[in-house]
């Protein structure tokens, strides 16, 4: 490893030279938490060996992230043992869990949005010199990090103007940083793109062959194959099996993880591309970040926008539901020119947008689902009548609306922070459906979603669809997009670098146009 | 004790920890305050549950009550309002002047020169909650910085105004019918508390406006991008703070019958604290209107009753600083416990 070496004051235990597979890092004995109202787990075990990859897998709200938060010492379990490389340990707060060499990137992050990238990498444990911060060791053990990741990110630019594909990087780098014997990752692929997806995976290779033992949750079947050594199956909160990757199936996984098999992920789609929904017409963002960008979506088809991060296929969905300050060029809704797009004039003409990051955007995450699912359509005469609620209809439409997501637990009333990461995005897509809406932009809408949830959505999404809604969908699974979309266009570098129609949207086509075309130059 | 998880119910949770824990989650800590305040002032001094005192106490308690309401919705929006206090100081001087300057042209025209005198006194209230309303909400002052600053202005303005001295000369339908008056005996300041607690118990739990006072606390961004317009709404809950509070300020004048510069000094602190103790929490997104209104109940009962055992009034600010911070240090706590 690079960096910290100098810094390893706070010394999480190196891993030694001859720890290298079949030596046990961790031990989990019968755990159980139980949260108010829900038993998140019980009974569980768990072991991780130096060297290897162990997978956590289950449907949203199984206890996975509860079980590494007990590892990670964020809480104590209600009941069971942990043992720490043989010693019996109870972690009384995640820094104690770091001292001791277990770092995690969890679901949500833990960064200070108003310090800079290498700021935060090195918070709680600067270099110093004679109690002076060493400023300039801490720019180069973050410059070494980030290279070594092969992440691009401008080690002094503030966390919080970054994207969240880029704050996720943020939080890889930051956990990486502390040299850990133990590496949790929650989810770290869930708005990366292929690309810093695979470096990622590069870089687990090389740590386990160093001997870090590495716990990975992941809702992507595919990552599995290609990274694990053993897989554990949670669900409601039980052990289902611990299994060796190599032994199985992806269908069976999938078997495992929600107890019956599905037959396709990905629906077919019947698309009827009617009238014109949604234009950009040589569309520039003021921040520079999108250049002359020409895009439109008709009613009845999925569009794709793909691209890396950083590429700008976000900011277009931003800029057309009016959260981004246009320069030139225009949005059109209908043939309608929008001179100031809005969110609440957008929303007015049928427009609805999904944002990417569901905590910092999306939810109140205090409040009640009900309160969450209704918040956009509250003005409408089902909502309410001359500003006064009608309580009963909003629970009644809001309860359809959770059951046809499969909301779980289905209780509208309860908190949203209390639900598991999928369910909440439930409660985000559910908001579109609380209102007339004839555009959806969808933003990364699969983030941190389980499969069975996954097929729930796609099929929602078919839904809207066949029924004449116009969809955006912009995503970094490239899969997801690929299957959906009947038309795409890649992003790059702020502009459009191709538009691929039918046969011609393939794996191949998108991934040539992700990156510089230099390559093909030479 | 293995309670398999059922879909939506709330399981019960185990030992005599769980239920005390879940209890103060949802109605916090302040029940319990309230009668272990009552039951020691009680045994302390007999005069405390005498019918004269109780009624004392609801009648002292509407002023803190009708302020307290106007902060909690602040609070619920995600601010707060520090001069809540400087609006009742002006609402008072202001009020007085004009009516007792109308009075003194038309001796006759009693109910006219209330009339003047209320409407000026709740145009201060309009006034102060504009300018905070815009200053937090277009301009992006901090509510801290913003109603800091506008108390002091407003302080400032009510000694400016008045020369210092009390403003007197108040029409006798003003300081004894609202002042003192009763209505089947109750009180007069109580029927508008009463009125204004169902008013805005009203605009939180049934209108569009008090659920978007909730989403704009707990989250401005979501708020926002679910086409909430966050900037009008959240500069009216400085005006309906302010106004509230000039309807204490008026009232609260008729009471003392003169426009006093230094009223309502105590307020701002005050009304946050009852509001804190009553469940609000400081982070916006959080607490109920009736909670506020009890915790304003608490602190009043708690005022009147160190009163009544003769604690020194200094001592009593240290109690009620030490309340503010316990129940910051309660909120907190609970929400650890609903983890
Ligand atoms: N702070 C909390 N308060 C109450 N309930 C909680 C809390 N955190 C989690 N839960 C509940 O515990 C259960 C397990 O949640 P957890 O977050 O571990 O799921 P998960 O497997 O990580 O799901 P996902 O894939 O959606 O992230 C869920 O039912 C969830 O609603
Ligand atoms: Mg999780």
């Amino acid at each position: 490893m690079t960096a910290a070496q100098a810094s390893a004051q706070s010394g999480p235990a190196p891993s030694l030279p001859g720890e290298r597979g079949g030596v046990e890092l961790l031990r989990l004995s019968a755990i159980s938490k139980h949260f108010p109202g829900v038993r998140a787990l019980s009974g569980v075990d768990f072991d991780l060996q130096a060297g290897e990859v162990h997978v956590l897998f289950g449907e949203n709200g199984a206890g996975k992230s509860t079980l590494i938060n007990i590892i990670a010492g964020t809480f104590p379990p209600d009941d069971g043992t942990m043992t720490l490389r043989g010693q019996p340990i109870r972690l009384n707060s995640p820094h104690h869990a770091r001292q001791l060499g277990v770092n995690a990137v969890f679901q949500e992050f833990s960064l200070v949005p108003t310090l800079s990238v290498q700021d935060n990498l090195y918070l709680g444990r600067e270099h110093q010199r004679a109690g002076i911060l060493d400023k300039s060791a801490i720019a180069r053990g973050t410059r070494e990090t980030l290279e070594l990741l092969q992440f691009h990110l401008d080690p002094k630019a503030q966390v919080g103007s970054l994207s969240r594909a880029e704050q996720q990087m943020v939080e890889i780098a930051k956990a990486i940083q502390g040299e850990p014997s133990i590496l949790i990752l929650d989810e770290p692929t869930a708005s990366l793109t292929e690309n810093e997806a695979n470096n990622l995976f590069a870089l687990i290779e090389r740590l386990k062959i160093q001997g870090l033992g590495i716990i990975y949750i992941t809702h992507r079947i595919q990552e599995i194959h290609r990274i694990a050594d053993r897989v554990t199956v949670l669900r409601d909160g039980q052990l289902v099996a611990t299994v060796a990757a190599g032994d199985v199936s992806e269908t069976r996984l999938v078997e495992l993880m929600i107890g019956r098999s599905i037959e396709a992920l990905y629906p077919a789609i019947d698309y009827q591309p009617g009238r014109m929904m949604v234009r950009t017409d040589h569309l520039s963002l003021t921040s520079g970040r999108v250049h002359d960008v020409s895009i439109e979506v008709r009613a009845g088809e999925v569009v794709g926008l793909a691209g890396l991060v950083g590429s700008g296929k976000s900011e277009i969905g931003r800029a057309i539901f009016g959260l981004e300050p246009i320069g030139h060029g225009a949005v059109e809704i209908g043939d309608v020119p929008i001179v100031h797009p809005s969110p609440r004039g957008m929303l007015d003409r049928g427009v609805v947008y999904v944002p990417p990051d569901r905590r910092e955007e999306g939810l109140v995450a205090m409040r009640p689902v009900r309160e969450n699912m209704s918040l956009g359509a509250l003005g409408l005469p089902t909502f309410s009548r001359f500003g006064v609620l009608r309580r009963r209809l909003e629970g009644v439409s809001v309860r359809e609306i959770a059951r046809r997501l499969n909301l779980r637990p289905l209780n509208v009333e309860r908190q949203v922070a209390s639900f598991s990461g999928g369910n909440q995005q439930k409660v985000v897509l559910g908001r579109g459906l609380t209102r007339e809406v004839k555009v959806f932009i969808f933003d990364e809408p699969t983030t941190g979603v389980d499969v069975g949830a996954k097929v729930e959505i796609y099929g929602f999404m078919k839904e809207l669809c066949e029924r004449g809604a116009a969809i955006l969908l912009i995503s970094s699974d490239l899969p997801e997009l690929l299957h959906l979309a009947s038309r795409a266009y890649v992003m790059h570098r702020g502009e459009i670098r191709a538009e691929l129609v039918g046969d011609a949207l393939t794996e191949e086509a998108v991934l040539a146009n992700f990156f510089d075309r230099a390559v093909d130059a030479a | 004790m293995v309670t398999k998880r059922l879909e939506g119910e709330i399981a019960p949770s185990g030992g005599p920890s769980a239920v005390v824990r879940s209890v103060f989650s949802t109605v916090g800590i302040l029940p319990l305050l309230l009668v272990l305040a009552i039951v020691f002032f009680a045994v302390q001094e007999p005069r405390f549950y005498a019918a004269a005192n109780i009624t004392n106490v609801f009648r002292q308690s509407t002023y803190l009550i009708i302020v307290t309401l106007g902060q909690a919705l602040v609070l619920i929006s995600g601010g707060f309002d520090l001069s809540v206090g400087a609006v009742i100081a002006v609402t008072s001087v202001v009020s007085a002047r004009f009516m007792s300057r109308y009075y003194a042209g038309n001796p006759d025209g009693e109910v006219t020169s209330v009339i003047v005198g209320i409407a000026a006194g709740l145009f201060v209230g309009l006034v102060f909650g504009l300018v905070n309303g815009t200053g937090v909400a277009r301009f992006k002052v901090s509510p801290f910085i913003m109603t800091l600053g506008m108390a002091s202005v407003g302080s400032g303005f009510a000694l400016y105004y008045t020369g210092g001295s009390p403003v007197s000369g108040m029409p006798p339908l003003f300081t004894r019918e609202i002042g003192t008056g009763r209505v089947f005996e109750v009180p007069i300041p109580v029927l508008f508390a009463i009125a204004a607690i169902i008013a805005v118990i009203f605009l939180v739990s049934a209108t569009t406006w008090g659920r978007y006072l909730y989403a704009i606390g707990g989250n401005m961004k979501a708020a926002f991008l679910s086409g909430i317009p966050v900037g009008a709404y959240t500069a009216s809950v400085y005006v309906l703070c302010s106004l509230l509070a000039a309807l204490a300020g008026i009232l609260l004048t008729a009471r003392v019958s003169s426009g006093e510069p230094n009223l309502g000094a105590s307020f701002p602190l005050q009304s946050i604290t009852a509001a804190v103790v009553g469940g609000v929490s400081l982070r916006g997104g959080e607490g109920r209107i009736i909670g506020a209104v009890l915790g304003a109940l608490f602190i009043t009962i708690l005022t009147n009753g160190m009163n009544l055992i003769r604690i020194e009034s200094y001592v009593q600010e240290i109690a009620i600083g030490v309340i503010l911070i316990l129940a910051v240090i309660i909120d907190r706590l609970r929400d650890r416990w609903r983890v």
